[in-house]
């Protein structure tokens, strides 16, 4: 298929479609309206249903709904939107169903800004519901990522029976970039008919269950939750690696201020520094493997927020003092000039 | 001997656990008699509230998800979308449909989403020990209202059938009771007909019971039956308050 | 490693988006690397809007430009300090003095005056001054082909305006004729 030119938020919107996505439900929030839009139009076009939802509350217990009954379902929203859809994501996640979320995050707390922003690590990384639970969570760096992801975030949703976050941003949602659509399953991927409500025709009766009354039985659904954690960080850890071959420093940062970072590490190379740079693509399970290095000095986590993921890093090389952090908040947009200088600022000035 | 009286094949052998007086018990019973029927009880998908009737899903000889406190109607709304061949019915009480879910009843209503509404109203918040409900009268006590809902301070009951017949979406709506063999037998009559309004594709159906809560109410099950004729019904009268379906009443 | 940073800033409603899209599309149809990412919010309801375009050789890095810019398309006297500025050393700024009457001061740029509202009035079309002044940029920076920009014109607007192409085409040659006068 060749390269188009599209908006990250309507290619997340295509892929879910080449995915086999045929259900949709949201409410429009900024800076991701354009994904509804887009799908409110090419759904129904492949027979595809779009509900607009009466609030983010609706859209994802639509969303439990739908994937109840054994449809591949996506919704999308940000940040403050996310936020209310933090109880029905709970419900599936409790639920063992398969879900697809985006989340185009802008600056935050509250309403925050519509500008982008990556103050959402924490909510989305770490369960941002009640009850220990986590989601995957893929954190695309380009709109053909992103596209990519949303295919595999379908496939690892269904695999492992569990809601998959797309944690991107305003960025990534309004630019444009080229991208093409290669779908293919990369999982032998389980069939549904075991538990999908489809009603219980001639054979037994299936139950979607969220409420455990006895202590011991909700005690052994999260040991069996965790279990299904443990296949995931064993199996789904993911990472990029930019010039990282014979690094002594590393920056480590994730989905739009990672590209940004990668552009200064490209002028701290041409000035002499030995620094690349550790792009998580999997924020939850947390890549760690990539982590288990003698020979950096210092992990530079650069972020779009307050260093919600540089707790994550401490705790990957096990080494607190081996972590130094930069960020932009509130929907400022980090230039790679602010992070040359906190490179140097780390690494002991020019050279 | 010939089998005079059988339960429905639309209800499980599980025992209840209702309070005697309740009336959670009797319209299970009507909805698995009326699926039966229908011949639909293998096609039958409910979506159970948060409420007494959290383990609705036990009883019921069908399919069933157990829902997020009031959102029902959403989910509801995301299984009938992927497969309109399924009778999808919700059953709420009045905290879960009138209280925190009322956006989604509403909106569910005016989309004219093609499912059931089975909402029980007894007026009082029953699983979590009689507090105060949208539904509970003027003057009526409540843990949270202990001298009696005062309706200066905490605002009025909400009728919600005759709110949801304001709206072009709903085809049919209906307030029943379920005190006497009478009032049962209408009961089924309107589970029924909603039940119908959905099988044939004519959109959304909505039978409210006015229910009784005994225990929470602090009477014995038959002044609680007394309560709902003298008390309850004279606030939520009973009847059809919107029929599209051409059939009158 | 030729990286082209192009801000392209005006009015809503004076076809900055879908000018930067052009650029952008072709730029792919170049066989380049590009990105396009857009202001949004407030300012795309009715006041200022502006977008940046990357076309490169490489991988884009980041796709926003706060500072040190190739170029400059400057619609509209509102956008005029800041995309100005945004220019760096070297670069190339192309002005609508149909709506701006400030000179840039800044001698370590290149600045083209280009009326192109009264151009494109003459053409026949109002809309069409964005097109003059994609024109005159391509015509000084060269950043994509011509061609490319017309082969680029119905995949961002759409297979029914293919009509427009011919006059499209006159417009991005009269923006080049009138640069190449300065």
């Amino acid at each position: 298929m060749a390269k188009v030119l599209m908006k990250g938020n309507e290619a997340v919107g295509k892929a879910a479609i080449e995915a086999g996505c045929r259900f949709f439900f949201g409410y429009p929030i900024t800076p991701q309206s354009e994904v509804p839009e887009y799908l409110s139009e090419e759904l129904p076009k492949v027979g595809g249903t779009f509900v607009q939802a009466e609030s983010e509350l609706a859209a994802i217990n639509m969303v439990y709904g739908a994937a109840a009954a054994g449809a591949r379902v996506l919704t999308s929203s940000s940040s403050p939107g996310l936020a209310l859809k933090q109880e029905g994501i709970g419900y599936i996640t409790n639920a063992d169903l398969p879900a697809v979320v985006i989340n185009m995050m802008r600056g935050g707390p509250g309403l925050g800004t519509i500008q982008p922003g990556q103050a959402d690590y924490h909510m989305c990384v770490k369960g941002g519901s009640n009850g220990d639970y986590h989601n995957i969570v893929l954190a695309p760096a380009s709109v053909q990522e992103a596209v990519d992801m949303v295919m595999d975030a379908f496939d690892l949703a269904d695999f492992y029976r569990t809601p998959v976050i797309i944690l991107s941003d305003g960025l990534i949602g309004q630019m444009m970039e080229p991208v093409e659509f290669n779908y293919s399953p990369k999982k032998d991927l389980p069939s549904k008919d075991a538990w999908a409500l489809k009603g219980k025709g001639k054979g037994e009766k299936h139950m979607i269950v969220n409420l455990n009354m006895d202590a011991e039985d909700c005690e052994n659904h999260n040991i069996a939750l965790q279990k299904k954690y443990d296949e995931i960080e064993a199996n789904e850890q993911d990472w990029e690696e930019y010039c990282m071959d014979d690094a002594e420093y590393a920056f480590v940062s994730y989905g739009t201020s990672a590209r940004i970072v990668k552009s200064s590490v490209d002028t701290l190379r041409a000035a002499g520094y030995k620094v690349g740079l550790i792009r998580p693509k999997t924020l939850y399970p947390f890549p760690v493997k990539a982590f288990k290095r003698e020979n950096i000095k210092k992990y530079l986590d650069v972020e779009m927020s307050m260093g919600q993921m540089a707790d994550d890093v401490k705790l990957a090389c096990n080494d607190v003092n081996k972590v130094a952090f930069y960020g932009r908040t509130g929907g400022i947009i980090l230039t790679p000039e602010e992070v040359v200088e906190f490179g140097k600022s780390v690494m002991g000035g020019d050279k | 001997m010939s089998v005079v009286y059988e339960k429905s094949k639309g209800l499980t052998d599980v025992k209840l656990h209702y309070c005697p007086g309740c009336a959670h018990g009797i319209v299970h019973k009507l909805l698995a008699e009326c699926l039966e029927e229908m011949s639909e009880t293998e096609n039958a998908i409910a979506c159970v509230p948060v409420g007494c009737a959290v383990m609705a899903n036990k009883y019921f000889n069908f399919d069933a998800i157990q829902c997020a406190h009031g959102r029902a109607p959403a989910t509801a709304t995301g299984i009938k979308r992927v497969d309109p061949s399924k009778i999808v019915i919700t059953y709420q009480g009045d905290g879960d449909l009138a209280s925190i879910g009322t956006c989604e009843i509403v909106h569910a209503a005016a989309r004219g989403e093609k499912i059931t509404t089975i909402f029980i109203n007894n007026g009082i918040y029953g699983m979590t020990g009689g507090q105060m409900a949208p539904t509970t009268l003027p003057g009526m006590k409540a843990t949270t209202a202990k001298h009696g809902r005062d309706v200066k301070v905490q605002g009025n009951p909400i009728r919600v059938s005759e709110m949801l017949a304001t709206l072009d979406g709903p085809v049919y709506i209906e307030r029943v009771s379920v005190t006497t063999p009478g009032q049962v037998a209408q009961a089924k009559k309107a589970i029924m007909k909603a039940l119908k309004v959905q099988k044939e594709g004519l959109g959304f159906g909505f039978v409210e019971v006015v229910s009784s809560c005994p225990t929470n109410w602090g009477l014995t099950a038959v002044k609680a039956m007394e309560y709902v004729k003298e008390k309850m019904i004279p606030y939520y009268p009973l009847g059809v308050f919107k029929d599209l379906t051409g059939e009158g009443k | 490693m030729s990286t082209q940073r192009v801000c392209c800033a005006g009015f809503g409603g004076q076809g900055v988006l879908s000018m930067g899209k052009l650029l952008a599309y072709a730029g792919m149809l170049d066989g380049k690397e590009v990105s396009w990412c857009p202001s949004y919010g407030p300012e795309m309801r009715g006041g200022t809007a502006n977008c940046a375009i990357v076309v490169s050789d490489e991988p884009v890095g980041s796709p926003v430009i706060t500072s040190d810019a190739t170029a400059s398309i400057v619609m509209n006297q509102p956008s005029y300090d800041k995309f100005v500025e945004i220019v760096g050393t070297g670069g190339t700024v192309i002005l609508n003095s149909s709506l701006i009457e400030s000179k840039v001061e800044r001698d370590d740029i290149k600045a083209y005056y280009v009326p192109a509202n009264e151009i494109a009035k003459e053409l026949g079309n109002p809309k069409l001054a964005n097109i003059v002044l994609l024109g005159a940029l391509l015509e000084v920076d060269k950043t994509v082909t011509e061609e490319s920009v017309l082969n680029a014109f119905t995949k961002v607007f759409g297979e029914n305006k293919a009509k427009f192409i011919p006059i499209n085409k006159e417009a991005l040659a009269k923006g080049a004729e009138y640069v190449k006068a300065q």
